[in-house]
This record gives structure tokens, C-alpha cells and sequence, in this order.
């Protein structure tokens, strides 16, 4: 392990690469690439949350002047029609959700497509929407598909239901657990449905082209993973696709599906045009991928010294449309950051008319986490404990038996609440009359496949082509690392986020897996590249590479007198053998899990229930900084998210089940003024499974903010807030009720 | 994309008659915040440009008080010292319009005839009696501010007319105004509920004049001569206050929707009256 080691580049707070760029207006994202004869494509949504799609006749869409293809679920190759995510992108029987995509226009102008959008006829038979999981989950309710039965079940389903799994997980004896306790609490918990809230919205542009050169330029997570959604989906075979990842304004998890892009090819197939396609704000509140909804129950058994015993969740997530909420890691990160030897948990994924979920931000972990932690804050006061030593005694740590499977390696949990319990801010009591609260988050992180190439140019410079679209940062860090190996300053290597078509496939950013994984197939490539450079010098001087030594971009000969640089090794390459390029393709694993402990000072107007969050700390394990600044802005950037959910953003539905506050005015993401400084505590265990000791540092930071900014006002008001969100209204009502 | 017939008005007279003689639907075009937004997709409109104009861009305070050109724009509005030192909470009313951006455009004329039951200036302009100068193709005309507005979006104005001038009287001695919003934010959002209040002390601190008037709560901003009988003859004690709120609340008539329900509103309504009604006084005492 290099705990101790200097490093010259990692751990230096770097200009981005990509910065410039980006504060100047000149970056390229979704909506920004234009094409020669480009026309454009616009959605017709449903204006139900659940109705059956009797008939939809597009003719006189068709015959619109200006308008030059119309497409509806049927261009769907036929294999593909079973696809619950073709049925996503179009609506094949029934339309699922307010906003659920019907049809697709393109014409000459935007105007026109919205023109022709009005033409098509649509025979709806509206259907009673199921808006909430006591809805769903109720004997005899409204069926959305009714074909689905739950699996996962101790005997196999007979009958249909919205609930389309149960999962379990369980450790030890959990009665006799509750057995051994002297106290237990168990209470219920909800939080509602949100949005990532990322500022740019859905875009893409495309070109069909019948002879293998068809094209996708799209704002996303993971070129490579639309190109293979999407190619799967219109039968095309995987090198006949290019993707281009366009800088992204924000994804969170949430641009790590697909939407739009087989939209548009099947409308620029038919119209033999380039088409884009860009959502609105309104479309994509209405019809991405939110966040799920969720009530949890929880129970806990503890000593009197408040050492836990048994911990009990009961859990239903809401999957929108389609199956698949993020229940699964809900179940598996409730009660990740203790040791508990006796635990149950029990998970339910859940239809309802709202659109199908997609990730965001540790997906599942911030709703369980919530829940458990909540309850947590309840148990220490109840045992008149400090809320940061009840989570000591009972903390997970090496060697801890995780109940979703294994045993934990080296892990940074303890630091972490002991550098919180020893911050200015936990030193210094509250200010009276405002309340506190603490709070903690598990989240896994992954690794996975990650290629990445190294050009070295023959002046010494280096082109770094990895497949990672950068949301955070990354190319910063990439370059750091590189600019490690190589020995060479940061500013002469060049990293390139390269499309589908430069370097092999490279799974989806997300889990916050790209500083890690891309970070390790790029470590690969620099060292494939530096023992390039020691053959090459080893041949000039002949001797063998072992007798080269390689350090501060320089090559040494150790077996008599002579030195090479970079760049005079990179100038003769031709004639020594060829250029050089390094090589890395990985499959990384032993992703280092991140746990993060947050306080929150709050104050609260008795008058309005008004919350203003008046202090905020913020501690994680991020293995090590690659780049401290990028990592402070993950956990800062992490808690506000949460500071958002936990405060007052939700989607509001109608009673017939349409959302009503599809933009930035009426879903409130908080805003710089309602602030106050995150401080972020930057806690340093290495992960033994990276050179450097990185962890994933993206998303563990917002799971805290929930239960500790939730615990703050209930503690402010003196009534507990198990429902999320702490919004005026409802504060207003605990206070009024106490 | 909406297609647009644009003229620019050099004076009161041509643009009325701009307004007057379009055969399509004709609107006045001030910073257009409100306009570029709610034109979007419509069919097509005429709009008249009047920024070209003096007087509906600036202020004047002389003996008889302020004359605002309903078309200043707000951050120019606060960056004037002698009318916040007049009416500071129709000041501070102006300023939570939007962002820093829109400030440069927006104004308290266009708050006004876009005529929103949520508008913050409406509730303050109230509260400080103002009278609002209409030119039309039949002459001048005059109407107190409380009877502007007429519905959501909906307000007194015919065809071919154009509010010139808001005219603010001189406030007595010893009166001040405040006015406050409720936001579950601190910025960028719009008003939950509002209250505009104006005082009048005498010597002895008891209150001799009062004007209340709340917003948000119903289809358009309300004078409440109930809330402002409960402060006048008072010392503004927490029973006046007290009463004051009950006022306010009483008279509300709010919705349930996505920025609120009725039972939060009505409550919070007659908290921002006694707070408000609490600066005001604050101010008319010079503290």
C-alpha cells in the first residue's frame, strides 16, 4: 500500500481541463451539435397517468406541411416489442404516466413538429391512476399491468399485483435479538418521489445511415451503454453505432438510461434526415427517470448501553411504470454501517403511474438510510446517549460481517464520526432554541470495465483517451494520474473523453466508479507506456529494460552513464520501433465502500415552519484525494442534493394523478442563498485495492443529509419528522399538533 | 416561437394609438418578464415597445409626493435612496421580483397590470394608496390601485389604454410601510402569502393611520380595512397585532395548490400582517 508515499501530481488542487471551456460558453453539450439538412424531432405525451391506448391515427400529422416522418411504438423492430424499456420510450398498449411518450414528429422546424403533435389522434380510455404504494399494495387494487405477478415470494404468485418483487436478507436470530434488548422503538418513515434536478436537460442528435455509419451525439453517463441499449432495441449490430458523449450538464444517475435516442434514429431512418430531438424542463420532470418514493418500518433493539441487538426494516419502494426500483441496494445498505449480529430486512418493489425510476445518487441507500437513521437518533435520545457515540459503539469496521454479504476490509467509518465529534462544530453546543441532528450513509461503490489509451505525440506530449463521460471532475484526476506514472507534468497530457468508436467499452459512470476503475485502466496505460519507454531507451543504450530506471519523466541508465527524456524517447519512436501507445483495459474490482457522517444546525420559524439550515458538516472517506477539490465539491454537492430532499422537494401529484409542479419554480432544489457553507471533512483511509488508495467519493455523501437535517428540525420543534418533506406546511402542522 | 409585430412608442400618444389601431391582439411591451414568457406558442401578437419613453422610465418626488414611471425598471428603483426613504417596503416589495437579472427589467407598472393574485408590489402599492393614471384614446383617467386589479390576470384596462403614472402621496409624518412575503426559499420563487402594511404614529406612538392590504390569498390583492381598524388607536400592543392578523386571516380566501394549502396560507397571511405591521412601525419610529 502507498499510504505513505509523496506524490508529485495526486492529491493537487489542478485547473480542470475542461474548465476553460466550460465557464466561457464554448463546451459542446446535447443540444449544441447541428448537422447539414438536420431537421427535429418533438414527443407527444400523455395527458393521462393511466389510460389504454385504443387507437392513434397519425395521417394528418403525416400530410402536415413541413413534417417529414411520424413514429409510433409499432416502428419497433418486432423483437423488440416486448421490451419494457421500448415500452418506456413509446407507449405500446397504455400510457403509463403523465407525459408517458405516445408518438414522435420531425419536421422542418420545432414549430412545425408541434403543430403536428396537435394533429395526432389519439383514442384514450382513461384508467384509474395508482399514485402511492398503500394504493398499490392493497388487496384488489387497480392493476397496471396485469400480466405481472411478484416473484420473490416464499410460494409462487397466482394472481397479478403491482408489487412485482419481494427480496429479503436476514443475519442471526432476529427474535431472540429483540429478546436481549432493554429497549426497542420501531416507528414509520416516508419519503416522497424527487428528481436529480440536473440542469441540462435530454438531448441528442442523430443520423441513421443504411451503410454502417449511423451516429448518436448525446448528453449521458455511458456512450457505450446507449449504444448498446439502443442497437439492441432497433436490431443493429454494436459497430455499425457510433456514440458521442457530449459534455454533460449533470446526470446524478439519471442519464444513465435512455430515453430519446432510438426515437431518433427510427424518425431520421424514415425521413433519411439528421434529427434532435431536445427535451424540455416540463418533459423532463414529467417522463426522465425521478427518484423513488418509499415508506419504510423500522425496529431496533438495543442494551442500555446502547449497543444494538436487532434491527428489523420492512421496505416498499416505488418503481414507477416498470419494475425496478432501487429496493435492492435499499435492503442492502439500511443497516450497512453497523454491526449487528441479528437483522431482517424485507423489500418490496412496487408499480405505480409515475415514470420508471432511474438511479440517482447512491440509489436506494439515501430513502433506506433515512429510515434507520432516523431511528437511531430516536434510540440515543431515549438512552440519553450522544447520537455520534451510539453510531461508535455499534460501527462497522474491519472485519465487520456486512448483512449484505461480506466481510468488511479496511473501512473509514469510525474516522469519520470521529473527526465529526471532533469538529468546532460538534465542540460547540447548539444555539438554543435551534435543533441538531447526525446522521451517517453507507454506500458500496463498484468498479467494473474500464479501457483507456495512451498516444504519446512525438514532442513528449500525451493524448489520453478514456471512455468515461466527466461529471465530476474526472478528466482532472485522470490526467493527475497519468501525469504520476509518466512522470510528466499534468498540462502536457491531454485527456480525451473518446467515443465508442477510439477506445474499447467502458461501463456507465455511475457507482462512483470512474476516479477508481477508469482511474486504474489509465494507471495501466501509463505504466504500459513507461515500460515502452524503457525498452526504447534500453535498446539505444543495449541493455536490458530491467537496467533502465524511469523517474521525473526521464530514463536512467543504470548499468553505465546516459539519461533520455520523455521527449527525446517520443522524438526518436519512429525510428526505434514505432510510436508509442499504452494500453489499459480492466475489469476493476475491490471498489473501496465509502461512509459518510454529516451534523446539521438548523433553525426553525415557530411562526411559518420555515426551515434555514444555519450550519452543515460534512465528513467522508475518500481513500485518497486524487484531487481535493473536486472531492470536497462531490460531498458538498452531495449534501445539498440532500439538504433539497430532506426540506422540500417532491413531485406533486393531482388526485387524477397529473404532475403538477414539472419545473424549477415549483420543485424547489435549494439555492445558493439558502445555504450555509458545507464544510466538507476530507477522511483519508486507503482502499488496499488501488494503487493510490481511491474510493469513490460520489455519492455516499447523499444519504446523511436526510435523517440528520430531519432530525435537526425535530429536535428544533421538539416533534419527530418521519415524513420527508420538512417543507413549511408540514413543520408547521407538527408544531401546531405538539 | 411565437411571431411578433413589434413597434416602438417615442410617446404616450402613439402608443396608444399603436394599441389602439393593431388588428391583432396588442400588448405593452415594458421589460417583457412577464410577456416573452406567457407569449410563447400563442398565436400571433403586436407588441408595443414603450421603454422609449421618459416618463414611464423614470421617478420624481416632489411636494406632493412620488411619481413612478410604472416601467422602471425595480434594481433602478432600489438604487434610489430619496423613494426607499418614502416608501421602503414598496421598495422592498419591488426587489424580491425575480433575480438579479430580471431586476434589470422588470418593473412595478408590469407587476401590476400582469395583475397576478401573487404579485409582490400589489399588496405594498395598496397599502400606500396608490392611484394609478390610465391614458386611453378618450383621455386620462385615475383609479385607486385596490380597484386596478379585477381578477387572476384580469384587470381594468381597455383596449388601447396604458397606465402612465403611479402616484404615491407624500405620507404624513411619522408613517412608514413594510411589506413581506412568505417563500419556502430565500429567493426565485413566488409569494405563498404577502402583506403590505402602512402606519402612522403620533407623537405618543399611537397609531393614527393605518392601511393593510394582503396578497396570494385570494384572486387578487385585498385592502383590509379591518386589519388596519385593529392597529388605528392602538400602541400596535401584541392584542392590536393580534387582532390585525385575526383581520387578515379572516378576509382571505385561499386556494389549495402546489405552493400551499388554505390552512397554511390563512395562518401564515395574518403572521406576515403583524410583521409587517411591526416594521412599519419600527420604521415610523426612525429605529
Amino acid at each position: 500500500m502507498s499510504e505513505a508515499k509523496d506524490y508529485k501530481y495526486v492529491g493537487t488542487r489542478r485547473v480542470r481541463p475542461d474548465g476553460y471551456d466550460k465557464v466561457t460558453g464554448r463546451a459542446n453539450y446535447g443540444a449544441d451539435l447541428t448537422l447539414p439538412g438536420m431537421i427535429w424531432g418533438r414527443i407527444l405525451r400523455s395527458p393521462h397517468a393511466h389510460a389504454k391506448i385504443k387507437g392513434i391515427n397519425t395521417s394528418k400529422a403525416e400530410a402536415h406541411p413541413g413534417v417529414s416522418a411520424v413514429v409510433t411504438f409499432q416502428d419497433f423492430p418486432e423483437k423488440s416489442q416486448g421490451s419494457p424499456l421500448a415500452q418506456n420510450i413509446l407507449a405500446n398498449e397504455k400510457a403509463l404516466y403523465h407525459g408517458h411518450a405516445i408518438a414522435a414528429v420531425a419536421a422542418k422546424t420545432v414549430q412545425i413538429a408541434e403543430e403536428a403533435l396537435g394533429l395526432i389522434e389519439v383514442d384514450y380510455e382513461v384508467l384509474t391512476p395508482v399514485m402511492d404504494l398503500d394504493t398499490a399494495m392493497a388487496d384488489g387494487a387497480t392493476l397496471i399491468n396485469e400480466n405481472l405477478k411478484t416473484v420473490g415470494l416464499p410460494e409462487p404468485a397466482t394472481e397479478a399485483s403491482n408489487i412485482a418483487a419481494r427480496q429479503e436478507l436476514k443475519i442471526g436470530d432476529i427474535d431472540a435479538g429483540f429478546a436481549e434488548a432493554d429497549v426497542i422503538l420501531e416507528r414509520e418513515y416516508s419519503t416522497p418521489t424527487v428528481h436529480q434536478g440536473y440542469i441540462e436537460p435530454h438531448a441528442c442528435t442523430v443520423r441513421y445511415d443504411e451503410n454502417g455509419q449511423s451516429m448518436v451525439w448525446c448528453c449521458t453517463q455511458g456512450h457505450f451503454d446507449v449504444r448498446a441499449s439502443t442497437a439492441n432495441l432497433l436490431g443493429m449490430e454494436l459497430g455499425k453505432l457510433k456514440v458521442v458523449a457530449s459534455e454533460i450538464g449533470g446526470g446524478f444517475g439519471g442519464k444513465t438510461t435512455i430515453y430519446l435516442e432510438p426515437v431518433a434514429l427510427m424518425l431520421s431512418k424514415k425521413s433519411g434526415n439528421p434529427v434532435k430531438i431536445v427535451m424540455d424542463r416540463d418533459e423532463v420532470f414529467k417522463a426522465s427517470g425521478p427518484g423513488a418514493a418509499t415508506k419504510s418500518w423500522i425496529k431496533i433493539g438495543a442494551k442500555k448501553d446502547g449497543t444494538f441487538t436487532a434491527m428489523q426494516a420492512k421496505m416498499a419502494f416505488e418503481a414507477g411504470a416498470f419494475p425496478g426500483s432501487p429496493v435492492g441496494p435499499g435492503t442492502m445498505t439500511v443497516f450497512a454501517p453497523y454491526d449487528v449480529a441479528n437483522a431482517k430486512v424485507e423489500g418490496f418493489d412496487v408499480l405505480v403511474n409515475k415514470p420508471k425510476v432511474a438511479a440517482y445518487r447512491a440509489p436506494g441507500a439515501p430513502q433506506a438510510e433515512f429510515a434507520s437513521e432516523m431511528l437511531i437518533n430516536e434510540l440515543a435520545e431515549k438512552l440519553g446517549m450522544d447520537m455520534i457515540d451510539i453510531r461508535l459503539k455499534n460501527a462497522a469496521r474491519e472485519g465487520t460481517q456486512a448483512l449484505y454479504g461480506p466481510k468488511f476490509r479496511e473501512i473509514g467509518f469510525i474516522e469519520c464520526l470521529e473527526q465529526c465529534k471532533a469538529s468546532e462544530h460538534y465542540q460547540n453546543a447548539v444555539a438554543e432554541g435551534n435543533g441538531r441532528g447526525v446522521g451517517a450513509g453507507f454506500w458500496f461503490n463498484i468498479g467494473g470495465v474500464s479501457s483507456a489509451v495512451i498516444h504519446m505525440n512525438p514532442d513528449g506530449t500525451a493524448t489520453l483517451l478514456e471512455g468515461s463521460p466527466d461529471i465530476g471532475g474526472s478528466r482532472a484526476s485522470m490526467q493527475s494520474m497519468a501525469a504520476e506514472e509518466l512522470g510528466i507534468a499534468p498540462e502536457r497530457i491531454k485527456p480525451i473523453v473518446a467515443d465508442t468508436e477510439m477506445v474499447a467499452h467502458n461501463d456507465t459512470t455511475g457507482g462512483s466508479r470512474t476516479t477508481f476503475a477508469t482511474g486504474m485502466a489509465v494507471i495501466e496505460a501509463a505504466q504500459d507506456v513507461v515500460r515502452q519507454f524503457k525498452e526504447r531507451a534500453a535498446s539505444t543504450w543495449n541493455v536490458t529494460p530491467e537496467q533502465v530506471e524511469w523517474a521525473d519523466g526521464v530514463a536512467r541508465n543504470t548499468a553505465g552513464d546516459g539519461e533520455m527524456t520523455c521527449q527525446e524517447i517520443c522524438a526518436s519512436a519512429g525510428r526505434t520501433g514505432g510510436q508509442i501507445t499504452g494500453r489499459g483495459n480492466i475489469n476493476a474490482r475491490g471498489a473501496g465502500p465509502s461512509f459518510s457522517v454529516h451534523i446539521a444546525d438548523v433553525a426553525v420559524d415557530k411562526d411559518t415552519g420555515k426551515v434555514d439550515v444555519v450550519r452543515y458538516t460534512a465528513s467522508q472517506d475518500a481513500g485518497r484525494a486524487i484531487h481535493p477539490s473536486y472531492v470536497e465539491g462531490q460531498i458538498q454537492g452531495g449534501s445539498v442534493q440532500g439538504i433539497g430532499w430532506a426540506l422540500n422537494e417532491e413531485y406533486i401529484y393531482s388526485d387524477d394523478g397529473l404532475l403538477e409542479n414539472p419545473g424549477f419554480l415549483d420543485y424547489r432544489i435549494p439555492l445558493a442563498s439558502d445555504l450555509p457553507m458545507i464544510d466538507p471533512i476530507v477522511v483519508e483511509v486507503p482502499n488496499p485495492f488501488h494503487p493510490y488508495g481511491v474510493r469513490g467519493v460520489g455519492e455516499a455523501n447523499i444519504i446523511p443529509p436526510l435523517a440528520t437535517v430531519a432530525t435537526a428540525v425535530g429536535n428544533a420543534i421538539g416533534r419527530p419528522m418521519p415524513d420527508l418533506p420538512c417543507s413549511p406546511p408540514r413543520v408547521l402542522k407538527a408544531i401546531q399538533e405538539g | 416561437m411565437t411571431v411578433v409585430e413589434y413597434s416602438a412608442a417615442a410617446s404616450i400618444e402613439e402608443a396608444v394609438s399603436l394599441l389602439l389601431s393593431s388588428d391583432i391582439p396588442a400588448k405593452v411591451l415594458a421589460g417583457g418578464t412577464d410577456l416573452i414568457i406567457q407569449s410563447a406558442g400563442l398565436d400571433p401578437i403586436k407588441v408595443v415597445d414603450i421603454k422609449n419613453i421618459d416618463s414611464m422610465m423614470g421617478a420624481t418626488i416632489d411636494g406632493d409626493g412620488l411619481t413612478l414611471g410604472p416601467s422602471m425598471p425595480c434594481a433602478e428603483l432600489y438604487s434610489r435612496d430619496d423613494v426607499k426613504a418614502l416608501f421602503p417596503g414598496l421598495v422592498e416589495a419591488a426587489y424580491l421580483i425575480g433575480s438579479t437579472q430580471v431586476q434589470g427589467r422588470c418593473s412595478v407598472g408590469g407587476n401590476l397590470c400582469n395583475s397576478s393574485p401573487a404579485a409582490d408590489t400589489i399588496p405594498a402599492l395598496i397599502a400606500n394608496a396608490a392611484q394609478c393614471v390610465i391614458q386611453g384614446p378618450g383621455g386620462e383617467r385615475t383609479v385607486a390601485v385596490e380597484d386596478f386589479v379585477t381578477g387572476v390576470g384580469r384587470n381594468c384596462m381597455a383596449k388601447g389604454e396604458l397606465l402612465t403614472a403611479l402616484r404615491l402621496a407624500k405620507p404624513a409624518a411619522g408613517t412608514s410601510d413594510a411589506y413581506l412575503r412568505f417563500i419556502p426559499r430565500t429567493e426565485m420563487d413566488i409569494a405563498v402569502a404577502g402583506a403590505g402594511v402602512s402606519v402612522t404614529l403620533d407623537g405618543a406612538g399611537t397609531c393614527t393611520a393605518a392601511r393593510v392590504s394582503i396578497g396570494a390569498v385570494a384572486p387578487t390583492a385585498l385592502l383590509i380595512p379591518e386589519a388596519a381598524d385593529a392597529l388605528i388607536g392602538s400602541k400596535l400592543d401584541e392584542a392590536a397585532l393580534d387582532k390585525a392578523a385575526a383581520a387578515s386571516l379572516a378576509a382571505s380566501s385561499p386556494i389549495t395548490d402546489r405552493r400551499g394549502t388554505v390552512e397554511f396560507r390563512k395562518h401564515v397571511v395574518g403572521v406576515l400582517t403583524k410583521r409587517a405591521a411591526t416594521i412599519a412601525a419600527q420604521r415610523a419610529r426612525g429605529e
